[in-house]
């Protein structure tokens, strides 16, 4: 019986889940060689370190194959519908901080907000023939957004990575995605629009809702919880 | 719940609506996605299954029969005519997992050129196959709101934005307050118009959107920057139809007083009152129907002109029964250059198969 922990299997955000669990006297290692995704787990009993790709750890803990998991809420609010009823947040941990944001061309001068987006995608649409093309992987966020917001003449294309890079390759007219210092926009002369970010997100902490969980399994839950200083 | 249930109340209301004068018409459960996306833009993903054919590229699961019934009379149909359909629609339920995502809708779809004759034979003939139900109808009128938008005293250009978002009552209210200067011009775009060379800052030109075409939107923002601000009148007298809501001859009423005021929506309201008496003509209670100027406003986008909806009081849960409107600009929209009025409404057999259960009746189909 024990309690399968999903972290990040590699990178920065790997190196501060280790470093905040270590914080808080919860050791957690790689073991093995640098490319075999295994872990171990020191300072508690009955925990068992499993590492995933930050992108599947929504799907696990809703699955119920992992308790715990660390990833971004952007990934778990992307993936997960009705995301509240399949995981708790039990600690946002205070990096892997970002936004998700819609973003334009810096010489569209005349597009600031939401209202300006619209407006400019209803004349992009009556010239080109097309509706302007907004590039993302976030695609149920940004439409949710888009739809709030009150956009109607756009579709999403989908990009997987270089999102920055669709607008000069002319195979999107602008783009939502992540950002955290905001370098990447301006090195591919784009800007924010003046609006909140679709999505603050940072790495958090989450507990399965779906889970199965026997007596056993509970006390090491409370302990391991009570050891972070979580819930 | 019994699909064979459901299957025999489809039918037996698809025979009722054929011994009205409808002619049987069935289409395809994929459809292609592309004239959806065109018309109610990537919205259409989250209410609808877009999947992908290897051949015809993206295609819809279809949501309702409307559009492929509305083309195929564009491109073979006689008028006028009368069609009936039943079959299984698919909608994602993004937002609500707990309502079904495949169910049967019955409808009856009327293109006739004498609209208040045809608005009422489609409520009538539904009011009276759901007598037995006890559910609640109401009506509204979403060209009345229409009218409204393209009486007022105010640029092309803002009307045309208005009407954009009729369907959007958020966005509309937010464009109706920045007309009408209760919501102030938003910084970035006073800084624009303040600058002597808009596009000093502007960097490199990257993307498809060109420079003439930026050019000319900042030119059309300083247009309406000068455009006086729409005067608080008008925005009371559009409030104050929009809160409309009483039975139909109090509506009529009221709506006659607005129109002293705000005389484009005249010929709209006489409208209404035609459609009253043909509805009072087939037997409909008019005195009683209840009106409600923003029903479908948010939810019926086909529509533009009279809508109504059936309603189970007991059950609010649930969407309504039956749904039904005009949509004649959706016919201009498929018709390539051709159109035809036309008014049609849906029933879904699924929940009268639920509530003849509760209420330990048979299966047949009244009238």
């Amino acid at each position: 019986m024990t309690i399968k922990l999903g972290v990040p299997s590699k990178g920065r955000l790997m190196e501060k889940t280790f470093d905040w669990f270590g914080a808080r006297g919860v050791s957690l290692s790689r073991t093995g060689s640098e490319r075999e995704y295994s872990g171990a787990v020191e300072g508690i009993e009955g925990v068992e370190l499993v590492l995933l790709s930050a992108g599947e750890i929504p799907r696990e803990l809703a699955a119920g194959r992992i308790h715990l998991g660390v990833t971004g809420i952007d990934l778990v609010q992307e993936k997960l519908v009705q995301w509240d009823q399949k995981v708790q947040v039990l600690a946002e941990l205070g990096f892997g901080h970002a936004d998700l944001i819609v973003a334009v061309p810096a010489c569209w001068v005349d597009v600031n907000t939401l209202d300006d987006l619209d407006a400019a995608a209803a004349a992009f649409r009556a010239r080109h023939g097309f509706r302007m093309r907004i590039a993302t992987k976030y695609h149920r966020l940004v439409r949710a957004y888009l739809h709030a917001g009150g956009v109607a003449d756009y579709q999403l294309v989908d990009s997987q990575g270089a999102t920055e890079g669709t607008v000069k390759n002319l195979t999107a007219e602008a783009i939502a995605d992540i950002t955290s210092s905001g370098e990447t926009l301006r090195a591919n002369h784009l800007k924010l629009l003046a609006e909140a970010p679709v999505l603050r997100s940072q790495a958090t902490l989450f507990r399965s809702r779906v889970a199965q969980l026997s007596e056993a399994d509970r006390g090491v839950l409370r302990a391991l919880c009570a050891q972070l200083g979580v819930e | 719940m019994s699909l064979p249930l459901i299957r025999a109340k489809a039918e037996a209301l698809k025979a009722r609506f054929a011994a009205s004068g409808a002619a049987p018409v069935d289409c395809a459960v994929l459809q292609p996605a592309e004239i959806l996306l065109d018309l109610y833009g990537e919205d259409v993903r989250t209410r609808a299954f877009v999947t992908t054919d290897p051949v015809r590229g993206e295609v819809v699961l279809r949501p309702d029969f409307t559009v492929p019934v509305v083309q195929m009379h564009m491109a073979e149909g006689a008028e006028p005519a009368r069609y009936t359909y039943a079959g299984e629609v698919f909608r994602r339920q993004e937002a609500h997992p707990e309502r079904a995502s495949e169910y049967f809708q019955v409808g009856y779809e009327v293109f006739d050129r004498n609209g208040a004759a045809a608005d009422a034979e489609v409520f009538a003939l539904f009011a009276e196959v759901l007598e037995p139900y006890g559910l609640r109808p109401v009506t509204g009128d979403i060209g009345i709101l229409t009218a409204a938008v393209q009486g007022l005293d105010t640029s092309a250009a803002r009307r045309a934005a208005l009407m954009r978002h009729i369907w959007r009552p958020r966005r509309f209210r937010a464009l109706l307050d920045r007309y009408s200067g209760r919501a102030p011009m938003p910084a970035s775009r006073a800084a624009l118009l303040a600058a002597s060379d808009p596009m000093a800052g502007a960097g490199p030109m990257i993307g498809l959107r060109s420079e003439a075409e930026i050019r000319q939107r900042v030119e059309l923002l300083r247009l309406d920057a000068e455009e006086p601000t729409l005067s608080a009148e008008q925005v009371t007298l559009i409030d104050a139809l929009m809160r409309v809501s009483e039975a139909c001859p109090y509506a009529l009423e009221r709506m006659r007083d607005i129109a002293v005021d705000m005389p484009a929506i005249a010929p709209a309201v006489e409208a209404y009152d035609a459609r009253c008496e043909a509805l009072a003509a087939r037997g409909v209670d008019v005195a009683r129907l209840a009106f409600d100027a923003g029903y479908g406003r948010s939810s019926m986008e086909y529509y533009d002109g009279f809508v109504f909806g059936f309603i189970c009081p007991q059950r609010p849960d649930w969407p309504p029964v039956a749904t039904g409107g005009r949509y004649d600009a959706l016919t201009r929209q498929l018709g390539q250059g051709r159109e035809i009025p036309a008014v049609g409404a849906v029933i879904r057999p699924g929940l009268l198969v639920e509530l003849d259960a509760r209420d330990g009746r048979g299966p047949e189909v009244g009238a």
